[in-house]
């Protein structure tokens, strides 16, 4: 079957400085994918460039979409996010004074069917349309049970129901790609058990394909399907979640020479 | 919903005011130089509310409005001695205005915010020189005279002006009131709150920062161009920086990001502007008779300092302006009013 995206030699050099190289990448329709590796092995780099914050320096990154293969890298990130590459942030980057339904609708606005004149002059089908979109996104809310705190300012929600609403606001512009990045940071055991179970539903209620960067090695172990290990901006590794558990490069990555021996 | 509502209300509002202020002008309680300022706040309104479009919602600081207000006023002015019809001419001023925001906007607004302040600012003043500069066109330092008004009776051009004034300001602040409250609203408020969050949701920052800014402009020409006819005489000292400057407090005062905060600081501010300005003279006359006559001070420049000093107790005191992002909303009022 041919892979929903792929990701060739990807490579991205800051200055003097190679972040990233030669990073390939292919997800499956439906797949959940980790991305793990030590501090600075380049992960958020791959996801800036997954979703054209960063133009990457060599490489290219194709999307499947509607039966064509489209090249995305070079993009800008909000055509990126059009052809369907969501993500969450690593440090929560809500629109704070808004509120929750208006969080998610800024992420359904390019597929809102009126334009600026119509916007301002009430014409129709503004009404129509306004209505039908505070109804979806209430719908949505619902569906991840923070509907009744739709008209809550997004700043005044507790932790967990931010990084909640960053993903419900990602999935409000329909991706077929989800990018997570460290959904888990910060988070106490608790709310990382029922963060683990909300990516298992949105991904089999959505048949979203997933890819997490996430330092949380319960998590990782926990919901992955298959994972993959930056070190230093290569991949040192990849497989199963057993695997890489016992992978001794791995471990030399994380821990250090000594602890392959011990 | 909330937001239908609140329009069937802004309008029955604009009317209600408009017959109660037109019944006072007629009957001279509101007297010709009361009606002038009033005028004037109208149009300092204008400029707030568009300022506060660009800077206090989508993010973006401009400190060039004056020079917006100078383009559409000039424009108009010209198109007016050449004998262009009233609503002609002030209809091309402020799309003029616009077309002039667009071809700045378009390399000034990829800078972020305080670059674009500065650019803005340099904008503001090359506009002023140009002015000075193009003597033929513009009158140049001297200034543009002769402007034909809202009236061909210049006795009643105050109360003519205030027809066309009047509904303008009200038609921006529903203008702008109704850009907010859309989806392309909420994404110019998502680029305040976060450009890369926003971009990553599907929208064009760029663009709609360039919509906003020509938006922006558009209002402050037809300020501009409204300004024209009604005082008749433009010069370019007028539309310096301390302009801008003063559009700024305007908005941050009646705070970023609320259209009734803007309306109310418009208006306030405007009068101030204007007690200060008389006041001084008298001041001014009264100082120099202390030390035995002569020729009065000039104390104008003192309500410089007093604006200077409002912005620094408000920036201690109360830094989100009047009434931050909140709106006064009559059906709150009520509300209140009834328990």
């Amino acid at each position: 079957m041919k892979p929903l995206l792929s990701v060739k030699h990807l490579t991205m050099q800051f200055g003097g400085l190679r972040a990233v190289q030669d990073f390939n990448l292919e997800l499956q329709v439906g797949e959940l994918v980790g991305l793990i590796g030590p501090n600075g092995a380049g992960k958020t780099t791959v996801f800036n460039m997954l979703t054209g914050v960063y133009e990457p320096s060599e490489g290219t990154i194709e999307l499947e979409r509607e039966g064509q293969t489209e090249v995305i890298s070079g993009l800008p990130p909000h055509k990126i996010t059009r052809k369907g590459l969501a993500r969450t942030f690593q440090n929560i980057r809500l629109f704070k004074s808004m509120t929750v339904w208006e969080n998610v609708a800024v992420a359904r606005h390019f597929t809102v069917p009126y334009n600026l004149a119509q916007g301002i002059f009430r014409l129709p089908p503004f009404r129509k349309v306004e209505e039908d979109v505070r109804r979806e996104i209430q719908d949505l809310l619902a569906i991840f049970k923070i509907d009744h705190k739709a008209d809550w300012r997004a700043a005044n929600l507790p932790y967990g129901e931010q990084r909640k609403l960053e993903i419900v606001r990602a999935m409000a512009s329909r991706p077929s790609v989800l990018l997570l990045d460290e959904p888990a940071a910060g988070m106490n055991p608790q709310e990382t058990l029922q963060l683990m179970d909300l990516i298992r539903f949105v991904k089999d209620e959505y048949k979203l394909t997933v890819l997490l960067i996430e330092h949380d090695m319960n998590l990782v172990m926990g919901i992955c399907e298959r994972l993959l290990v930056l070190d230093y901006g290569r991949t040192i590794a990849q497989g199963l979640p057993a695997e890489i558990r016992s992978n001794p490069v791995v471990i030399k990555a994380y821990l250090g020479e000594d602890a392959v021996h011990a | 919903m909330r937001i239908f509502k609140n329009l069937s209300l802004l309008g029955g509002l604009g009317i209600g005011l408009f017959v109660i202020l037109w019944a006072l002008i007629s009957t001279n309680v509101i007297d010709d130089y009361s009606l002038q300022i009033l005028c004037m706040a109208g149009l300092n309104i204008m400029v707030g509310l568009s300022l506060n479009l660009i800077s206090g919602y989508t993010g973006q600081l401009a400190l060039g409005h004056a020079g917006f207000l100078a383009i559409g006023a000039y424009s108009t002015g010209i198109l007016l001695i050449a004998h262009v019809p009233l609503p002609l001419a002030i209809f091309s001023g402020a799309l003029i205005t616009a077309a002039f925001g667009f071809l700045i906007g378009f390399p000034a607004l990829r800078l972020r915010g305080d670059y674009l302040a500065i650019v803005t600012l340099g904008v503001g003043e090359i506009v002023r020189v140009l002015i000075i500069n193009l003597g033929d066109l513009t009158g140049g330092a001297s200034g543009l005279r002769n402007i034909p008004g809202f009236a061909q009776n210049i006795m009643v051009n105050n109360p003519a002006a205030f027809l066309w004034i009047f509904p303008a300001m009200f038609l921006s602040v529903a203008l702008v009131a109704n850009l907010i409250q859309s989806s392309h609203g909420r994404t110019l408020i998502s680029i305040r709150e976060d450009e890369v969050a926003s971009q990553a949701m599907g929208v064009n920052i760029f663009g709609m920062k360039l919509m906003s800014f020509t938006v922006s402009a558009f209002i402050a020409g037809l300020a501009g161009a409204l300004y024209a006819p009604f005082i008749g005489y433009l010069a370019p000292g007028g539309f310096d920086f301390l302009r801008s400057v003063f559009f700024v407090i305007v908005v941050v005062l009646g705070g970023m990001g609320s259209l009734t905060g803007t309306v109310l600081s418009g208006l306030g501010l405007t009068f101030l502007q204007e007690a200060l300005r008389s006041n001084a003279k008298a001041w001014g006359t009264a100082v120099t008779g202390l030390f035995g006559g002569g020729n009065a001070i000039n104390l104008d420049p003192m309500s410089q300092v007093l604006f200077g000093l409002i912005l620094v107790l408000l920036m201690i005191f109360r830094p989100e302006g009047l009434l931050g992002t909140k709106e006064l909303r009559l059906t709150q009022m009520f509300r209140r009013g009834a328990r």
